[in-house]
């Protein structure tokens, strides 16, 4: 196991140093000068000049990506070119939006998803089976932001239960704050609900003919029993699997819905910064994100490695 | 990232021919490849006809119901909702198409590569894809295309190199079991090289497998598409995309919900049909799967 962890772990860290020479290049590309950009179009060349040597912009390319890379290190992301304030303190704010609402997706999708997928595993070939399987064909064709547009007409127009958008911010009370992440968090659980019940579903019936199951029954366990006490843990191991990959991507999907939503959370941020050429919050928030990718990964392959020792050996 | 290792529809290998026969036996390929048939109909119809202009905005005809006129209603511009969603559908296949031809394009050749040379080739190869796997495919669409500036062709270039990964790691998996086949070992023998072998047995094996996921990347570009679209990033007006429609439709919500509805499910019949598709040649293909998704 320490061998394994020992290669996997090397090979976390090669991902992520590979990943910031990646986002340090393609950012470099973007068009547009940032000292500029701060001082305005109405600055004199020689302000922009000053502003441009005090930021370190003239120093060699590999020079600039160290200083950066050693910032990091140290937690220090630099400063935001459009809000003039710390891009690790703009992370900080923005991720008790984000964060909160990828988990309540996730937490929502896994609730839905494992008695769905359980109960259609169970009836397999039945009409229930089959209906489960048409919706969830449905459920993943729907954009997500299209099914929070729905939402939103229903529940904020028709019925006005709800805001449209906006967040009132945690400091004004748990429950409204909770409530404006209801619509959100629903409209990015539905599809990755989809998704999560057909893998639930096919495990179970993958697990479901081994011998054990078998042996479970001739014991005397009822179905129900076998399919909680015995199916279902062993089940888990490509359930678990996309359910790391599908917090990234609801992470990453929060781009998309906090835009619908106008909730101030890190999607729009790094879309109001990509649109708005802040580099320093772009390189920030997109290294955040691909760094909890890269490390859900890793710890779902350890995760593996300790249920299945099979796995081990394996280079990949 | 510790995948476990199956690539069922490696082996056995089935004739290409029967494979076919039981996909086009298949109810779920059959009403995937209809609608699938409907909406690339009326995006080609769109080139020649549409019921009215969308060039043309009409005022006194703004926000109009769906009635027998405007069979989905028109928009604030008094466009005709239906026209706009024909020849939105040419944009939204055309978008996901070429960037599911990129991906393969690329991704096929490099997974054949690392898969025949194995070695440092296979593994600077493999790392690279983690990395362009690590970044969250809509984060680097939005950094693609504000970079190099919204629009439909940066959309395809944005959403064409997530397809690369896929493939290339699609097709090294497959390759990489087929190298180990007695067959192959024959041709090796008899002095065939590397290329000629990947060209003459290695690709033609793996040929239904990568018909495949292209339909089921297809599928996902077309809903990438739709986002990139929605957030203002694919295709700029006039030129009409169901992803702008619903942003568009989103400021108009509480006066025209008709707006909003119609494009919707012009994305998910299309996601839907696609899905249902590859589906259905998925099990053609794969007997050990028939009869459990």
């Amino acid at each position: 196991m320490s061998w394994f962890l020992t290669r996997r772990l090397v090979s976390l860290l090669v991902t992520l140093l590979f990943a910031t020479v990646v986002i340090f290049a393609v950012l470099e590309i973007i068009p547009g000068d940032p000292a500029r950009l701060m001082l305005g179009i109405n600055a004199t060349e020689e302000a922009v000049a000053a502003l441009r040597e005090q930021m370190g912009l003239n120093a060699p390319l590999v020079t600039r990506y160290l200083s950066w890379l050693s910032g990091l290190v140290t937690g220090d992301l630099g400063t935001s070119l459009t809000y003039s304030s710390k891009v690790s303190e703009l992370i900080g704010e923005r991720i008790w939006i984000s964060l909160p609402l990828a988990l309540l997706a996730l937490f929502l999708s896994t609730i839905i998803a494992i008695p769905v997928g359980l109960f259609a595993a169970a009836r397999r070939g039945k009409a229930s089976d089959t209906g489960i399987m048409a919706a969830t064909q449905f459920g993943i064709a729907v954009p997500n932001f299209w099914f929070a547009l729905l939402l939103v007409y229903i529940f904020a127009v028709v019925l006005r239960w709800v805001p449209s958008g906006g967040f009132p911010g945690w400091e004004n009370g748990f429950w409204p704050a909770l409530l404006s992440l209801a619509m959100p968090a629903v409209s990015l659980a539905l599809p990755q609900a989809a998704i999560l019940s057909r893998v639930a579903r096919s495990a179970l019936i993958e697990v479901l003919g081994e011998d054990f199951i078998r042996t479970a029954r001739a014991k005397g366990l009822t179905k129900n029993q076998t399919l909680w006490n015995h199916a279902l843990r062993n089940a888990m191991i490509p359930v678990v699997t996309i359910m790391g990959l599908q917090f990234a991507f609801l992470l990453a999907g929060t781009i998309i819905i906090e835009n619908v939503f106008y909730l101030p959370g890190l999607g729009r941020l790094v879309f109001q910064a990509i649109t708005q050429h802040d580099l320093p919050v772009v390189q920030g928030t997109v290294l955040l994100l691909v760094a909890t990718v890269v490390v859900i990964n890793f710890l779902v392959d350890v995760l593996y490695a300790w249920i299945d020792p099979r796995l081990r050996s394996s280079t990949r | 990232m510790n995948m476990p290792a199956t690539n069922p529809a490696v082996e056995p290998p089935i004739s290409e021919k029967s494979g076919w026969d039981r996909a086009i036996a298949s109810r779920s390929f059959l009403f995937g490849a209809a609608i699938t048939f409907l909406v690339a109909a009326m995006a080609l119809i769109s080139f020649f006809w549409t019921p009215f202009d969308v060039t043309n905005l009409v005022i006194a005809n703004r926000l109009k119901s769906p009635s027998v006129q405007f069979l989905f209603g028109t928009d604030h511009f008094g466009r005709d909702i239906f026209s706009m969603i024909m020849i939105g559908a040419r944009n939204s296949i055309a978008v996901a198409l070429v960037a599911v031809g990129i991906g393969m394009a690329i991704g096929v050749p490099l997974g054949a590569w690392a898969a025949a040379k194995r070695g440092w080739v296979d593994e600077i190869l493999m790392r690279t894809n983690d990395v362009v796997f690590a970044f969250p495919s809509v984060l680097s669409a939005v950094m693609i295309t504000a970079i190099f500036g919204p629009g439909a062709i940066n959309a395809i270039i944005a959403i064409g190199i997530f397809n690369i990964p896929v493939f290339a790691r699609l097709t090294r998996g497959s390759a990489l079991s087929l190298w180990s086949r007695d067959y192959i070992l024959a041709a090796r023998v008899s002095g065939k090289g590397a290329t000629r072998i990947t060209v003459e047995h290695i690709l033609p094996n793996i040929l239904n497998l990568l018909i495949v996921q292209g339909t089921i990347q297809f599928s996902l570009g077309i809903l990438a598409e739709a986002g990139l679209s929605y957030l203002g990033l694919g295709a700029q007006p006039p030129m009409p995309s169901w992803g702008r429609m619903l942003s568009e439709a989103q400021t108009m919500i509480a006066l025209a919900p008709h707006m909003a509805i119609f494009p919707g499910v012009a994305i998910i019949l299309t996601v839907l049909g696609l899905n249902l598709m590859g589906d259905g040649l998925r099990d053609a293909f794969d007997p050990k799967l028939r009869g459990e998704n």
